[in-house]
Formats: structure tokens, C-alpha cells, sequence
């Protein structure tokens, strides 16, 4: 029996993460030309094809417009507001935590990330990016034992160019989408993982990721390849500190499934939402895409409680006969938030399988939208889908709606989709209240049994987190 | 002690619960019988505090405290359980997590420790094997997708795990063929003590075979018209409850 820690006295905690921590960064003046790509880039130390490449998207981003399909408000956003560099200032890197900016590691502290004992997480590699210089990582050497490289982007850019060459940009092209593009031209650092053939991945990888210096976009980017018949579980974690502004993010995910390789990617994202009135949280406008070769198989968890708007869909590629997609996300909106979240499974190969859960909690006056796209080409044989959309509703001024789109091109496919809307039963309340239960806690104990299909896709000590969260954002959402 | 004077009481205007009086000391095993329709739910669930049953007139005390003051999970803390008529099911809330929450609900209200995870879940799988579900009941979402009987199973389960001083049960044993009755019987049974109240709604002389109440009430339009013993759960089973509505014909 798998039994998921519960949630203790919930709801009345303010966000915990919002604060600005000192550190002097080495930042660029807001604006975005060729010349500010040029700089990052020889900041960076770059190799030749990764500076084309940049200037390459650039241009091709000066050409594009946002999309405005996604329905949600977003207020315009000035690009040359933003600056596109910052950098903690110990710039060559600490050789160990004696070197770490104290503030930092203190910041890390109350994040909850144990870089001295890695005690809760044992047995988890952490590369922590603060804004945008991977300060630290640990357990690389059981990794390398292994095969296995885990770095930041820009490590592997100088050790492994080959490696990104080769598989950057495979999955998501660089004129993908306007954000995505945006990525490609301005990425600063994110992580790259590579695991050889048939090698298991020895331990959960995870990273943090965070937003500091003010008014500094983030635009991160990563690359996971997983080698034929290898296997890889990567954790995604993010919070941010409180902010006036809206803060614009853009992070790129790229994962290459060889064939009989098996990739999980799960995600809790904790961001400012934003206050009451949706001001100072978070933009986030992800790009995450995987292709699956012959027998891979890929699956994406994800759990969002933050931002003031999101738009994300990760999406899976069933390229290779035999592969398999998943998908299961919990998205919470309160207070003025809007996600926009779903995901697309492309069925190109025979015999494809997808799995689609998704979990929508909307509170206030959140708005959760969710769009997917269920695509089967003509040679996808005997493809299936399963999706399932649940929306549950915690007050009269939220909303939820589901935009399945469905594009069937064999005639042997075999599509499901299954919806449903539900609110807190009053009686679900007195049932718990009459069991000695207070309602704040209640309101939690049905919401995490209503996300429980999606809970149990999380590495355990993430499904705890991901509990907590989900407590700490359901604050004053009762009513 | 129980002591109920005068309660009125009303759902969406309409008034269902109209003078009723009743009391009950520790020790003592109450059985309420009835018409359909007649407020026994309605007088258990007021008793439990669901907010949108207001009460008009009355009072209701319960170890020296006003119970109408409280909110239902403060009138737990007391020691009230009602075991439902008709349990809700919280799909995804696994049975095992809700227990545990509860109990350490009340454990932290008493001033105790949580329960050691390891001694709660070997007591929890006692418990359950002792009501006649299987262990598997014990992960499996609250409620969810239980059958009638087994949902009725699982409350005296709760009952048995959450040790409380006042107990109402709802129609415990409607819709249990013989043998689930007899174990909820015995759940019962076991449950009785010097220190706890029980109040059994029931519409079925049956029950009281097994267990034996030291009073029968008849509860008929809102009020109680009629205190016995044993005795007279035999007689309404023969008679019906007819008689005694003629009697109570115009009443409160
Ligand atoms: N929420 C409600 N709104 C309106 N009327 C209600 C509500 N709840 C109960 N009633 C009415 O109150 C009366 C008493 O209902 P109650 O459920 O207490 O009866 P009961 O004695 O438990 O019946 P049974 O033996 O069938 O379980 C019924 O006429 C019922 O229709
Ligand atoms: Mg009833």
C-alpha cells in the first residue's frame, strides 16, 4: 500500500518563498539586439555553432507574434525591458560549497534544499540554478561511474558539443513557437542530461530552479537524451520570490527517447502566483516536447500551483511503432491566476499508446483551461488514447473548461475521452467534520483524494511536496 | 449524560424536528424506532451539527456543554460519532489516510502524540478483518464504490477505531444480510461499556435480538411519543406504528 504522507493543518500559510535574497549579480542592460546575443554568448564561452544558432533564432523571432489562441489575458509584455544576463558573482564557479555565497546557501536553506545533508532527498543529485550559472551539483561522480552526464547547459556545451549539436533542436525546431523561438535565441543555462545505452539511471535527478535578480527573464533550456534500452527519472522543482512585476519565463525541455529507452519527467512548480488581484506573479510560457522511438516510452507529471499565467503543453512524439505517451498533470488556479495546460500526443507509429490524466482545481477566481490535442496519423495503426479530464471547483467565481481536440487520420484507431466537473460536496465536509476533522483540512483531504491518480506518478518524496503545495495554495481558497 | 429538552427544528424552512425530548445516561443502549420520514436522520444529523439544520427552540447538553454551540468537528472532539445512514464516498481519500487523520485529530485535541504509524496500521488491519472487510478495503478510496453493506461495515469500523463516548447509529442495520448483521451486532456489543451512550435508529425488531437496548422510543412526526422497553419493539412490530399516530394525532 502506497500510503502518501497527509496534509496537516493546511491553508493558512502565507507563500513562504517570497523573498529577494542579496546577492550583487553581474547583469546586462535590459534590451534585446544581435549585439546582447552576441555578448551572452562570448560570456558564455560558446562554441561557434551555438552562437549561429542563437542568431539564426533571433532573427526568426523578429518575425513572429505570439499566439493568442491560448485564452487567457495576458497583458503585453516589453522584450526590451528584460534584461537577458545574470550571473551570481563568483564566476568561475566554486570548487565546493566552502566557496558558495553564504546568502545563497541560505537562500537554498529556506527553499528547502539540502546542499550540506542531503538527507531528505538521499540519494537525489541536485544542480540547483540560481538565476542563470549552475552554482552547484552534486553526486557527479556516481553518475559518472555510471555512464551517466548530468550538468548544466553550459558545462555541456564545452564538454559535450558534439552531443548537444547533435540532438539540440531535434525535437523542438527553433521556429517551433514564439517562445520557444525566443528560447533559442536567448537560453542562458538550464540542465543536460545524456544516459548510454542501456544504462539505468542510478538515482532520481532533480533541479531547482528560481527566479531572483529583478527583472531578469528566465530562459531555460534542457536536453535529455536517453540512449536506446536506457532509463532516467528527472525531477523538476521551482519556486520563486515574491516580485512586484510580472516576470516573464520561458523554459525550453527537449527529450529524445531512443528506441526500448524509458523517460519520466515530473514537475512541481511553485511560483508566486500573485496577489489577490494577480498582481507580481509569474508569466510562464513553456515549450516541453519529447519524441519516442520504437518501444520508448515518455511520461510527464506535473503538479502546478504557481504563476499568474501558464501556458504549457507538454507533448510527446510517438514516432517509433510500439511507443507509449503519458501525460498526468494537477493544475491549481486561485486568486486571479490562468492556466492554460494540456498536452499533445502525435501517434506516428504503429500501435502507439497515450495516456492523458488531467486534474484541474480551480479557487476564486481562478481559470483553468484544458486544451489537448490527440493526433493519429495514417500509418499509426492500432494507435489508442485514454484521456480523462476531472475539474473540481472550490468556489462560485472560478471557472474550468476542457478544449479536447481530436484528429484521427487511421481508421483503426481507438480514441476515449472521459470529463467530468465536480464541487466540494457539503456533505463530503460533514462527513469528514463529523470524524473529528476541521473544514480547512477537509477541503485538503478531498482535493489531494481528488489528485491522488496523478499524486501516485510522483517519486515519493515529490508526492509528499507536491501535497504541501497544493496545502500552501489552497490558502483562503475556501469559500 | 444526554439531556435533549425541547428541540425544534427545521431544513429549508420546513420544520421537522418539533418539541423533542430525550435523554440518556452512560451505560445505556437507546433504540429509536419510527415511520419513514418521521426526523430520525434529521434529529441524528442535528445532533451532529450540520450546519444548514437549524434549530429554532431547545437545547441540547452533552457532558455539561451546549452541543448547539459547537461546530461539528468540536461535538467530535467530545465524543459524538454518528455512523450515517447513508455514507458519502471521497474518491481518491484512501480509507487508511482518513483514519489515521482522524484519530490524530483527536489524539492532538486529548493532548496525545500521533499513533506510531507501524501499531496504527496493525490495529487498523485487526479492525478491518473484525468487521468483515478485507485488508484491501483499507487503501481503497473512502466509501468509493463500496457496496451498501460494506459502507455500513466501515462505519462501525470507524466507531470501533475512534473509541467515542456518544454513538448514533443511523440505520446501521439496513440492507445487511444475517451475517453482516450479527458482526455489526457484535461491533456494537463490544463498544458497549459503563463510560459510552449508544443510540441505535432502527426500523427492525431484529436487531434488538442481538442488541439488547435498555430503552425503545418511538419518534413520530418530530417528537417522541412513546418510552419503552425491550419490550416494545416486539409489540410495534406486531402493530405497526398506527396506533400510536392516532395518539399522537394533532400533536406538538
Ligand atoms: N434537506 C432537506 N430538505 C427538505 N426536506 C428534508 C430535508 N432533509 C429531510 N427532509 C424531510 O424531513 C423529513 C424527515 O426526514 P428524515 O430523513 O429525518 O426521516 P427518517 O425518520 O430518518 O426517515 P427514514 O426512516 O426513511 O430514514 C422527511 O419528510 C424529509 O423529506
Ligand atoms: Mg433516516
Amino acid at each position: 500500500m502506497s500510503e502518501k504522507k497527509t496534509i496537516n493543518d493546511a491553508v493558512s500559510k502565507r507563500y513562504e518563498h517570497g523573498f529577494v535574497s542579496d546577492v550583487a549579480a553581474d547583469t546586462f542592460a535590459p534590451g534585446l539586439n544581435e549585439d546582447v546575443i552576441r555578448r551572452l554568448s562570448a560570456v558564455k564561452n560558446e562554441p561557434e555553432f551555438m552562437l549561429n544558432w542563437r542568431l539564426k533564432a533571433y532573427r526568426k523571432w523578429c518575425t513572429m507574434k505570439m499566439k493568442t489562441w491560448a485564452s487567457l489575458n495576458i497583458e503585453p509584455i516589453d522584450y526590451q525591458a528584460i534584461s537577458y544576463y545574470s550571473a551570481p558573482k563568483t564566476q568561475d564557479g566554486p570548487k565546493s560549497l566552502d566557496e558558495v555565497d553564504p546568502e545563497l546557501l541560505r537562500t537554498y536553506d529556506r527553499l528547502g534544499i539540502p546542499l550540506y545533508e542531503q538527507k531528505m532527498l538521499a540519494g537525489v543529485a541536485v544542480d540547483a540554478v540560481f538565476d542563470s550559472v549552475s552554482i552547484a551539483t552534486t553526486f557527479k561522480d556516481k553518475l559518472k561511474e555510471a555512464g551517466v552526464i548530468f550538468c548544466s547547459f553550459s558545462e555541456a556545451l564545452q564538454e559535450h558539443p558534439e552531443l548537444v549539436e547533435k540532438y539540440m533542436g531535434t525535437v523542438i525546431p527553433v521556429g517551433d513557437n514564439f517562445f520557444a523561438c525566443l528560447n533559442s535565441a536567448v537560453f542562458t543555462d538550464g540542465s543536460f542530461v545524456y544516459v548510454p545505452r542501456g544504462v539505468k539511471c542510478p538515482m532520481e535527478l532533480s533541479t531547482y530552479f528560481r527566479i531572483n535578480a529583478a527583472n531578469t527573464g528566465q530562459f531555460e533550456r534542457t536536453l535529455i537524451i536517453a540512449e536506446p534500452g536506457a532509463s532516467v527519472s528527472y525531477l523538476e522543482g521551482c519556486t520563486a520570490p515574491m516580485r512586484d512585476e510580472n516576470q516573464l519565463h520561458a523554459a525550453v525541455v527537449e527529450l529524445v527517447a531512443l528506441p526500448d529507452s524509458n523517460i519520466k519527467y515530473s514537475t512541481v512548480q511553485n511560483w508566486y502566483p500573485g496577489d489577490e488581484n494577480g498582481k507580481g506573479g509569474i508569466y510562464n510560457f513553456v515549450t516541453k516536447r519529447a519524441v519516442a522511438h520504437e518501444r520508448a516510452k515518455v511520461s510527464w507529471t506535473q503538479i502546478e500551483t504557481g504563476s499568474a499565467i501558464t501556458w504549457k503543453y507538454p507533448s510527446v512524439t510517438l514516432r517509433g511503432d510500439d511507443s507509449v505517451g503519458e501525460f498526468y498533470s494537477v493544475a491549481l488556479t486561485s486568486n486571479c491566476q490562468q492556466a492554460d495546460t494540456g498536452t499533445k500526443m502525435i501517434h506516428l507509429g504503429k500501435r502507439t499508446k497515450s495516456t492523458i490524466i488531467s486534474k484541474g482545481i480551480s479557487a476564486m477566481k481562478g481559470q483553468n483551461n484544458y486544451r489537448g490535442r490527440v493526433k493519429v496519423g495514417p500509418m499509426a495503426e492500432g494507435a489508442r488514447n485514454y484521456t480523462q479530464c476531472d475539474s473540481l471547483l472550490l468556489s462560485d467565481t472560478c471557472g474550468a473548461h476542457t478544449f479536447p481536440y481530436v484528429d484521427v487520420a487511421n481508421a483503426t484507431a481507438k480514441v476515449e475521452h472521459e470529463a467530468s466537473t465536480s464541487k466540494i460536496a457539503d456533505e463530503q465536509l460533514f462527513y469528514l467534520g463529523q470524524r473529528g476533522i476541521r473544514e480547512e483540512e477537509a477541503v485538503s483531504l478531498v482535493v489531494n483524494g481528488f489528485c491522488r491518480e496523478v499524486f501516485d506518478q510522483l517519486p515519493m518524496e515529490f508526492a509528499v511536496e507536491a501535497q504541501k503545495l497544493l496545502e500552501i495554495s489552497l490558502e483562503d481558497s475556501i469559500g | 449524560m444526554l439531556t435533549i429538552k425541547n428541540l425544534h427544528a427545521e431544513v429549508e424552512g420546513k420544520k421537522i424536528l418539533k418539541g423533542l425530548n430525550f435523554s440518556a445516561k452512560p451505560g445505556q443502549v437507546h433504540a429509536i424506532m419510527g415511520p419513514n420520514g418521521s426526523g430520525k436522520s434529521t434529529f441524528a444529523t442535528v445532533l451532529a451539527g450540520k450546519e444548514d439544520y437549524e434549530v429554532t427552540d431547545g437545547s441540547v447538553v452533552y457532558k455539561d456543554t451546549n452541543l448547539l454551540e459547537l461546530s461539528p468537528h468540536e461535538r467530535a472532539h467530545l465524543g459524538l460519532f454518528l455512523a450515517f445512514q447513508y455514507p458519502v464516498a471521497i474518491p481518491g481519500l484512501s480509507n487508511i489516510n482518513f483514519l489515521k487523520t482522524a484519530v490524530n485529530t483527536i489524539r492532538k485535541h486529548q493532548g496525545k502524540d500521533p499513533v506510531d504509524a507501524y501499531d496504527f496500521l496493525a490495529q487498523a488491519k485487526a479492525l478491518a478483518m473484525r468487521v468483515g472487510l478485507g485488508e484491501s478495503f483499507l487503501s481503497r478510496g473512502l466509501n468509493d464504490e463500496f457496496s451498501g453493506g460494506e459502507k455500513k461495515r466501515n462505519e462501525i469500523m470507524q466507531m470501533l477505531m475512534l473509541n467515542p463516548s456518544l454513538c448514533i447509529l443511523d440505520e446501521t442495520d439496513s440492507g445487511l444480510d444475517i451475517d453482516a448483521l450479527k458482526t455489526v451486532a457484535a461491533g456494537v456489543n463490544a463498544h458497549r461499556s459503563p463510560d459510552h451512550i449508544i443510540v441505535v435508529v432502527t426500523h427492525y425488531q431484529r436487531l434488538l435480538d442481538y442488541i439488547v437496548p435498555d430503552f425503545v422510543h418511538v419518534l413520530i412526526d418530530g417528537a417522541i411519543v412513546k418510552t419503552g422497553d425491550a419490550q416494545l419493539a416486539k409489540e410495534l412490530e406486531k402493530k405497526g406504528y398506527q396506533w400510536l399516530m392516532e395518539s399522537a394525532g394533532g400533536g406538538a
